[in-house]
């Protein structure tokens, strides 16, 4: 009988426990910040204070303003073909007047090269990071969606803001794909120093809702 | 308070004046000084060094000198071998100690300071009645700062030195390079740190440079002493110990007639 | 065999001799000497390193639970390991029923053998990969060169690093040791196509990679990543990146091959929160990384349609075997230890040898790779690469004590020699130290020796071997006429410390003021 490598594996951890002594591991005292709350008027400055830290643009209206505002900012950025996912609300883009197209899973990844941009809503966001969190629901599309086209686009509902980071996962169902974003991609390779704009978007555009 | 008094075997033999420095300083502020003559060295070095087991009769003799129940503190002006004998004495005596020498150390290691603690946490003082008329940086010394965590207490009792001229150090937490054998160990990286650190030092044209430690400052002392700067250090009792009745009195050297 | 078989736990065994990138060629002095001669590299280094460590304090002070945090990361860490067979079994389970597929791996060989057997089956000859310290270790790329296959390092850094044939000197910055102007030089040399006028602005360098990289994301097939996190409760993977080329890799191919270390898992989702807050404040500085993807399994319609989990051990058992040195497990790679320490940044990270420099590669490096597997084995060196200056410990945001393993590896080390100079030497000073009649001889000699050494201006400004270093930069002062000892036995003494007494208690003059009085201040 030859032991598989899943064998020998769990094996030495065994050995390895029982050789580095049996003393159980105390409990994880969790003594940090959770369960926080803050008025509306706060969460939404601390929000906006980290994006705009991050060099993303920020936009905030009321929802009855969303299809101005979303087209306001795909104009500010020449964006002339959107795609958006397939659940996204058809009324958000009623004042855009460029080409949209729906997402379909059946069109090859590497083909959404070819938006200039991508309109999605967002599941939650952590206002204390600045960070946006898209679980793949009808509304946010493929993780590709909002990955492969140059401008992004987010909207961002200050119901769905949360304090900060244990609020936030708090709310995740983690079967869904989540990408957690803030702010464009940059990078900091070269002497430290951070540039934003690498293989993710290079401009987060975030338009929060404030009575959403 | 009976004050047992460790002088550290590199304080003994090479750096006498900041551990007679300090039997002063404890004898001024009322207290009774109390030198175990049995007493050598800590270890520090053979544990830093990887060796646990050689030092075991020396942390038998420290918990034995000092076990003393009529000594209420012992004081050592080293944060480093303060932290030895609190942190490292302990792990020596749980693997190859015994029961008595386990309980010894125990004792012993619970009154036992580095002297700026002892100052501030124990006498309940930082105006000591000092007085020195002289520029000084300090040195906060890695044990001192991140294993004894004595924080900002070296520099409160500075401050309230008479007539001290006190600058702060650029980059003043970071090691001088010193680290017991590394210096020797690992020669060229101890080098190249206590290079900036001299940079440092000078650069807040100091008369001296002060620490906690001797074993520190013999390290700076000897970088500043290479390149003939002016600039001395002085271990933080000494200065502490200065008076106006007794003020300290820098030794002539040749950079000193500048 | 295991303890189930035979009732006796046998030690694990260290990651196989001679293979990955655990060991260096060189000892650590050895190594250091020639880089602290490198100008450039400890300038490189010092503004990095210098502009990092003040970002961290910034985003780690701004909290005022980071100390509940750390203590969180720290006990999740250590209650993990006591549990790692049972939540390796239960992630297994969950990454298989969300539809991957787990491999187990003994050493880094066998991962390599692994990974490459499943891209050679998607048919593919080349592979994206994002950056991954497991892979690194393992020798992956270079495996895959011998098979014939192709792989792509798309973050900036490991790209830099491999369009130069250099090797990564820092956990999350592996190029830290090049500045801009090198970059650019290893650019217009070794991308295909790119601008021969391509200046040195590091937003230009950043273009000019992604204009590399971004045919390779739309076309290569699979894709090998490495794993921050691995939630057992879940079968959740993450990884923590900020560039986007994570995103490309995890979500672009048909095929994802993720290779993680067995310590990276978790119990439970929730973990992360502490997680997500400890890791990037601690490595970038940033309040949040730009880009954390997390996936469980195959979604449909999202992503790779085929998922690999290979669970790595390669010496971690054998670290976990130790009761003291387990605690280098808990690292989550971060690299805070490495921007704080000061020999880091002097000798840099190729000094180590290994794919894991600075303070926990010094920790790590050897408990995976061991340090006596060679005669002189380089990795021997490595716990000694360090002042125990204890800036590592305090930015650990997992708390791992590494200048106590730091010691304790040392002691190992010298248990395991034999009768060195050394040794002999360290035992015959505790001889003489424990003996106080003996001590005082001792002084003695030392003090009129080291008298008759330095001469008339008092320092010793040339010693022998192996005592030569100090003294190539440094003096010793020679030992006084007196010691402590002597003068305090002396009348001289006596009458200093009643002199003493008698001006503490005289009124009035210098009298010392007490903080119980005064309040504190």
């Amino acid at each position: 009988m030859t032991t598989t490598a899943r064998e020998t594996v769990l094996g030495r951890i065994r050995d390895a426990l029982a050789l580095s002594g049996p003393e159980p591991a105390p409990a994880v005292p969790r003594a940090y910040r959770t369960g926080r709350s803050l008025p509306d008027r706060e969460r939404l400055d601390l929000l906006v204070d980290r994006l705009v830290d991050y060099r993303a643009t920020v936009r905030t209206c009321t929802a009855d303003r969303t299809a101005e505002v979303i087209a306001e900012a795909l104009h500010a950025h020449g964006a002339r073909r959107i795609g958006v996912p397939a659940g996204l609300d058809e009324a958000w883009l009623a004042r855009y007047d460029g080409e949209v197209r729906r997402d379909d899973a059946d069109v090859p990844a590497p083909r959404l090269a070819a938006l200039d941009g991508v309109v999605t809503a967002s599941a939650v966001t952590c206002a204390e990071t600045g960070t946006i969190f898209l679980d793949g629901s009808p509304d946010q599309g493929r993780r590709a969606l909002s990955l492969v086209p140059d401008l992004h686009v987010c909207v961002v509902d200050l119901s769905s803001v949360v304090v900060g980071v244990p609020e936030a996962v708090a709310r995740l169902v983690p079967e869904r794909p989540t990408t957690l974003i803030s702010g464009p991609s940059a990078t900091s390779d070269i002497e430290l120093e951070r540039v934003e704009g690498v293989h993710g978007p290079r401009t987060l555009d975030v338009v929060i809702r404030t009575d959403a | 308070m009976r004050i047992g008094l460790f002088a550290t075997c590199l304080g003994d033999t090479l750096f006498p004046d900041a551990v007679r420095a300090t039997a002063i300083l404890i004898a001024r502020l009322g207290h009774e000084v109390v030198f175990p003559p049995g007493q050598t060295c800590c270890g520090q070095m053979h544990v830093n060094t990887g060796y646990q087991r050689e030092p075991v009769p020396l942390v038998r003799k420290f918990a034995e000198q000092f076990g003393d129940p009529s000594i209420d503190a012992v004081v050592l002006p080293s944060g480093s071998c303060a932290g030895s004998v609190r942190h490292q004495h302990p792990l020596v005596a749980e693997r190859y100690g015994d029961a008595a020498l386990r309980d010894g150390v125990e004792t012993v290691r619970a009154k036992t300071y580095e002297l700026s603690e002892l100052l501030v946490d124990v006498l309940g003082v930082t105006d000591v009645g000092a007085y020195f008329p002289h520029r000084v940086t300090y040195h906060p010394t890695c044990h001192s700062l991140r294993m004894l965590r004595v924080g900002d207490k070296p520099l409160r009792l500075l401050r309230a030195v008479d007539s001290i001229d006190l600058v702060e150090l650029p980059e003043a937490d970071a090691c001088c390079g010193f680290g017991g054998t590394f210096a020797v160990k690992n020669a060229d990286t101890s080098g190249a740190m206590l290079q900036d650190k001299v940079r440092n030092v000078l650069s807040t044209g100091a008369d001296a440079c002060t620490a906690g430690d001797s074993s520190c400052l013999m390290h700076i002392g000897g970088g500043l002493s290479r390149i003939r700067s002016g600039t001395r250090t002085l271990h933080l009792a000494q200065i502490l110990a200065s008076t106006r009745t007794s003020p300290h009195a820098f030794p002539k050297t040749e950079a000193a007639t500048r | 065999m295991s303890s189930t078989f035979l009732g006796m736990p046998a030690a694990p065994p260290r990651s196989p001799y001679g293979t990955g990138n655990l060991r260096g060629e060189r000892k650590f002095p050895k190594a250091a000497h020639d880089e602290l001669r490198n100008e450039q590299l400890r300038r490189n280094l010092r503004k990095a390193t210098h502009s990092i460590r003040a970002k961290r304090l910034a985003v780690t002070s701004e909290l005022p639970d980071w100390e509940p945090l750390r203590d969180a990361g720290a006990a999740i860490k250590a209650a993990t390991m006591d549990r790692l067979p049972e939540l390796l079994e239960q992630l297994e389970r969950k990454v298989t029923e969300q539809g991957g597929t787990v491999h187990w791996a003994r050493d880094g060989v066998e991962a390599n053998e692994i990974v490459t057997r499943l891209v050679k089956e998607t048919g593919s000859d080349e592979v994206i990969k994002v950056k991954s310290m497991a892979t690194q270790e393992t020798g992956l790329n270079e495996h895959l060169e011998n098979q014939g296959v192709t792989a792509y390092e798309t973050d900036l850094a490991e790209l830099i690093v491999q369009l130069a044939h250099d090797k990564p000197s820092h956990i999350l910055v592996p190029a830290i040791h090049r500045n801009r102007d090198e970059i650019r030089d290893i650019f217009r040399s070794a991308i295909p196509g790119v601008d021969p006028e391509l200046d040195s602005v590091p937003a230009h360098l950043a273009a000019a990679a992604r204009a590399y990289l971004r045919e390779k994301f739309m076309t290569v097939p699979v894709a090998v990543s490495g794993a921050n996190f691995g939630i057992a409760e879940t079968g959740t993977l993450s990884v923590v990146e900020s560039e986007g080329n994570g995103r490309m890799c995890l979500t672009m191919p048909k095929t994802l091959i993720t290779v993680m270390g067995i310590e990276k898992v978790l119990p439970r989702y929730q973990d992360l929160e502490v997680f997500l807050q400890l890791l990037p404040r601690s490595s970038t500085g940033e309040r949040m990384n730009p880009y954390t993807s997390m996936w469980t399994g195959v979604t449909p319609g999202d992503g790779p349609q085929e998922f690999h989990l290979v669970l790595l051990d390669n010496g971690r058992t054998a670290a976990l075997a130790d009761r003291i040195g387990r605690q280098a497990l808990h690292c989550i790679r971060c690299s805070a230890c490495l921007n704080v320490c000061p020999v880091y940044e002097r000798a840099g990270g190729h000094a180590y040898g290994s794919t894991y420099p600075g303070p926990i590669g010094a920790v790590l490096t050897p408990q995976l790779a061991g340090m006596d597997a060679a005669k002189n084995d380089p990795n021997s060196s490595l716990p000694y690469a360090s002042s125990l200056c204890g800036a590592c410990f305090d930015a650990c945001p997992v708390k791992i004590d590494i200048p106590s393993l730091l010691v304790e590896l040392r002691h190992q080390h010298t248990e395991q020699a034999r009768a060195t100079a050394e040794k002999l030497a360290m035992k015959a000073a505790a001889t003489v130290m424990s003996r106080p009649g003996l001590f005082t001889a001792a002084q003695k000699a030392a003090g009129t020796g080291g008298r008759v050494v330095a001469g008339r201006d008092r320092k010793i400004s040339r010693l022998p071997a192996p005592f030569d270093g100090w003294t190539d930069t440094r003096d010793l002062p020679a030992p006084p006429r007196r010691t402590f000892r002597s003068w305090l036995a002396s009348a001289e003494g006596a009458a200093a410390l009643r002199a003493a007494a008698e001006e503490g208690a005289r009124p009035g003059a210098d009298t010392v003021r007490h903080d119980h009085e005064e309040g504190n201040r």
